[in-house]
């Protein structure tokens, strides 16, 4: 047993007195600069909420147009906006980003963290969300919001004539917002991984931690097929690339499949992190721990593998053969089953404890209840002869507002009924809270229930008015009015939240009285925790005595400042054992400028202004390169630091034990996800055609060859010149010198090929295909050329030497992944046309 | 004499054997259903072959995940703790990797089984 710190009453006042210069909050609009996890989860809450209440309303617009027939509140233009933007808004800048915001400000405190390794890259997330957002909100104020529905389904969506900036709109600012989330990724599963407290063992990691490691590496795996999907459609738009074009070989059934492969993970990304705050819930107002710890995972990790095993089932009616219907149906119909574990896990969990029926648990157990009906209609349509019946009619909107209202809406407002006295020491109101639930739970079966109805009786969706005879007007009416009365719910929450609440008289961190460690943080405080404890149980501040107290008299690790430096502890994956101090990013502007110069390569773009595009993209580079060069692999003033308890720990650490090595991984298991999907689309084109070259010529296989070749050289050039880095920097150097001049030659012969052979991507989609993945490739390269070059410069500048090798050893991380990516381009695209047939 | 099952390995990454099984079991169902269907005129051989096939990886697929658990069963003691296995040791750790693992191979029994039923009842493309 460690012996913890002692420290008298002064030493005690010096060091909250460091802590708070360290982690102190800027004033003024300085505010903005922030890059703590408590102000940036904070913000992107606030953001995403008010994004909700905009999506909401032009529900009820919708309802409101649909309450009578023949109705003509608003045109079917303006109709059409609506329910495009109610659904991409609700899906991309609410449901998304709200779990990225509670996990960016619960996860340390969990985790008995100060701060996620990566804060400055959380407020780069929350900078680019926050304008892409406004972007995409902003535009149906100058009617130009997308109009084709939230999946944008070619070729209704390529159509200039029909969707007009609307839907480079849509590609530009959601492919933005995507970047995002791959950032909080990267984020939360570093985070999880590696910053726990001393001693959480991964038996003993809070379950909302187990649930967010599962949700970031299906963002990782779902949203870069989407971000394929994007390009290939804005090169069509933008370049008139017949990627979906059938008159040139294209296909819009591969827009479907890249979708929905994005798509359908997506719900179980909004629905798991619900869950995950409904398993920390659930055992606070049961007051003991959670029943069956062990199936909670297994029905986090199952739900999150099996649900890439069901985007078909959004395409049961676009003529694949039946029995790759089938199969997706199986799959399914198999996701019902961990589904029902965590569900029945939370039902025992109440009936093996004395349930305090609180406004969290109503919401909770109402969203519950919701859910589960709207999964039984999901296991209805996910029979494929059903389906076929009820596609795209108001019983899919029924079912899937029951999914995600049940699902996510409801277990969010519990979360914010619970956690709110963790933000801001106050709680919202009980009697506010009843009236809330009621209203929205009426209000929600009242408006929803009857398009089951409307739906079976033929009611398609996406329609702004219907003639009386169809017999559809009562159920719409009572649907209208359902949702006013669920929106009067909605408007007593948010009154609840913004009414001058009295500071209570005691202070009480633990108003509910939980178990899990966030709840020992002061929120008046910005450090977070005020010393790492050791941790030893489930429900620490059920189970481990005098916690909180030790905790705030600075007995743990990290009690104190001294090196003015931003620390927190990082630890083993799976025992948690402390192994380095970790200094994290400070307040800076860095994030936020990077983020609106990329926003304004985006919005550019869409407006095709060529100039401010340039532009802008020089801006953020710079402001990317200043941020890595100043921010990143700082050699330390001493190798090792004392953390408290007797324990020294480095600084510096490179290769597989740092967190930035990680990173860069994560980073590039979701490009070769999105790679990948290129490649898909190569061999989609191969199987709908009998000859998917449709006659023209390829790149041929010489300049291919040569070009693999070359990357290959590239790539064991640069790994040598990290082994030689070892030795010295002069060998290094040459190395990366001639790793330069290589990789220019291979991106070179990468081009030649098509280039030469003369393939015109606007002819045809073979040709397209080819020059996309081949301009997918020489990018990267050219970034592993950037690296490369920095490697050398921060070489040159004594910034990485043969002891502090961060830099070369993550620029040689990603050239692994630069050179499978080589091979495996150049491979397909010179070698498959001769032995395809 | 060297044993042919692997030795217990320290790694988060085990918990994932099965699904992974899974998953790859699912994508290739998947995509030789799908190129046969699209090529079928170019291809000299029938259906029944494909699904034959795939009845095959059906099996091998099942067979590594039998393995995975049993790996899982070792890992877990073979039932000897109950769970909920949160003491702080290495050894409750330990246990509960292996009981999770376990419970996840179960479940990926169970949807390679899912997969198989079409493969069954299905006897041609049919679009």
């Amino acid at each position: 047993m460690v012996e913890l710190g002692n420290f008298s009453p002064e030493e005690r006042a010096a060091q909250e007195e460091r802590l708070r210069k360290v982690w102190k909050t800027p004033g003024g609009w300085r505010y903005w600069t922030s890059v703590n996890n408590s102000e940036i989860g904070l913000w992107y809450g606030v953001t995403a909420f008010a994004f909700m209440l905009f999506a909401g309303a032009l529900g009820l617009l919708m309802r409101a147009q649909l309450a009578t027939p023949n109705n003509n509140l608003i045109s079917a233009e303006l109709y059409n906006q609506a329910f495009t933007l109610h659904g991409t808004v609700m899906m991309f800048l609410f449901a998304v980003p709200i779990f990225e915001a509670v996990a960016i400000f619960l996860l340390p405190s969990m985790l008995g963290a100060r701060e996620l390794p990566f804060p400055r890259l959380s407020a780069f997330g929350f900078w680019s969300f926050l304008l892409g957002g406004i972007f995409v909100c902003g535009s149906i104020f100058f009617n130009a919001a997308p109009n084709a529905g939230w999946f944008m389904y070619p070729p209704l969506a390529t159509d200039k004539e029909y969707a007009g900036i609307g839907a480079d709109i849509w590609l530009l600012g959601l492919s933005f917002i995507e970047v995002a989330s791959i950032a909080a990724a990267v984020e939360i599963i570093v985070g999880i991984m590696k910053c726990r407290a001393p001693g959480m063992r991964i038996n003993m990691m809070p379950m909302f931690a187990w649930y967010l490691l599962i949700v970031a590496g299906m963002i990782l795996f779902a949203f870069p097929p989407l971000i394929a999907g994007d390009i290939l459609f804005e090169m069509e738009r933008m370049f008139d690339w017949p990627f979906f074009d059938v008159s040139r070989g294209g296909d819009p059934l591969l827009w479907q499949h890249l979708f929905w492969i994005f798509g359908h993970p997506e719900v179980y990304i909004i629905f798991l992190p619900a869950i995950a705050l409904m398993a920390m819930i659930v055992p606070t107002f049961s007051q003991r721990p959670i029943v069956g710890y062990s199936w909670i995972v297994l029905a986090a990790v199952g739900t999150g593998f099996l649900s890439f095993g069901l985007w078909v089932h959004h395409m049961f009616t676009t003529g694949l053969p039946q029995i790759s219907l089938a199969f997706f149906s199986a799959a399914s119909e198999a996701v019902a089953i961990p589904t029902g574990v965590q569900i029945f896990v939370f039902i025992a969990t109440m009936l093996a404890g004395r349930v305090i029926f609180s406004v969290p648990m109503l919401f909770g157990a109402g969203g519950l209840a919701i859910f589960t009906i709207g999964g039984l209609t999901g296991v209805m349509v996910a029979l494929a002869p059903f389906d076929w019946q009820a596609h795209d009619t108001y019983f899919i909107v029924a079912h899937l507002h029951y999914v995600l209202i049940g699902g996510m809406f409801f277990p969010i407002v519990a979360g914010i009924y619970y956690y709110f006295p963790f933000v801001t020491g106050k709680k919202l109101s009980d009697a506010w809270g009843k009236v809330a639930f009621w209203l929205m739970f009426v209000g929600f079966n009242v408006g929803f229930f009857p398009m089951h109805f409307s739906g079976l009786r033929g009611m398609p969706r996406r329609i702004f008015t219907y003639p009386e005879e169809f017999g559809w007007d009562l159920f719409n009416l009572v649907s209208t009015i359902g949702a006013f009365i669920f929106a009067a719910g909605v408007l007593t929450f948010v009154i609840d939240i913004f009414r001058p609440k009295p500071k209570p008289e005691t202070r009480n961190l633990n108003p509910w009285n939980a178990g899990t460690l966030e709840w020992t943080n002061d929120p008046d405080e910005s450090w977070g925790m005020r010393s790492v404890p050791i941790i030893t149980s489930r429900y620490p501040l059920w189970e481990q005595e005098n916690l909180q107290a030790d905790i705030e008299a600075g007995r743990f690790y990290l009690p104190d400042a001294k090196s003015g430096k931003r620390e927190t502890l990082v630890t083993s994956v799976l025992d948690a054992e402390p192994i380095q101090c970790l200094r994290v990013g400070g307040v800076s502007y860095v994030p936020m400028i990077s983020a609106l110069a990329l926003g304004g390569v985006f919005i550019a773009l869409t407006f095709h202004w060529w100039i401010p595009t340039i532009i802008c993209a020089v801006i953020t580079f710079i402001a990317i390169i200043w941020w890595l060069w100043t921010g990143t692999a700082q050699i330390p003033e001493a190798e090792e630091v004392d953390v408290g308890l007797g324990q020294k720990l480095p600084v510096y650490v490179s290769g597989p034990a740092s967190v930035g090595w990680w990173a860069m991984f994560i980073t590039m298991v979701g490009d070769g996800t999105a790679f990948a999907s290129l490649i898909f689309g190569y061999f989609f084109y191969w199987t709908v055609h009998d000859d998917f070259t449709a006659g023209a010529v390829g790149p041929g296989a010489f300049w291919p060859m040569v070009a693999l070749v070359l990357f290959v050289i590239a790539w064991l050039l640069t790994i040598a010149a990290r082994q030689l880095n070892e030795k010295g920097p002069s060998g290094c150097r040459a190395a990366l010198v001639a790793g330069i001049l290589v990789s220019i030659a291979a991106c070179l012969a990468g081009l030649a090929g098509p280039y030469f052979h003369g393939m015109d991507p606007t002819s045809n989609v073979y040709p397209a295909t080819v020059w996309v993945i081949v301009i997918w490739t020489v990018v990267h390269g050219a970034v592993g050329i950037i690296m490369q070059v920095y490697c050398l410069a921060r070489s040159l500048a004594d910034r990485m030497t043969p002891e502090h090798d961060q830099d070369i050893c993550n620029v040689t991380l990603y050239w692994h992944f630069m050179a499978f990516t080589a091979v495996v381009t150049f491979a397909v695209l010179g070698l498959f046309p001769m032995v395809s047939r | 004499m060297k044993s042919f099952i692997p030795r217990e390995v320290e790694s988060l990454w085990t918990l994932f054997t099965a699904p992974t099984v899974w998953a790859i079991h699912f994508v290739g169902c998947y995509a030789a259903v799908a190129v046969y269907c699209a090529k079928a005129a170019t291809l000299d051989f029938s259906f029944g072959t494909v699904r034959l096939a795939l009845g095959g990886f059906t099996v091998v697929a099942l067979a590594v995940i039998v393995l995975s658990a049993w790996l899982a069963w070792r890992q877990w003691g073979f039932g000897a703790g109950d769970p909920p296995h949160d003491e702080p040791t290495r050894k409750a750790r330990t246990l509960f990797q292996g009981f999770a693992t376990l419970l996840l191979s179960g479940l990926s029994f169970v949807a390679v089984l899912y997969m198989a039923i079409p493969l069954i009842l299905i006897a041609e493309c049919q679009r």
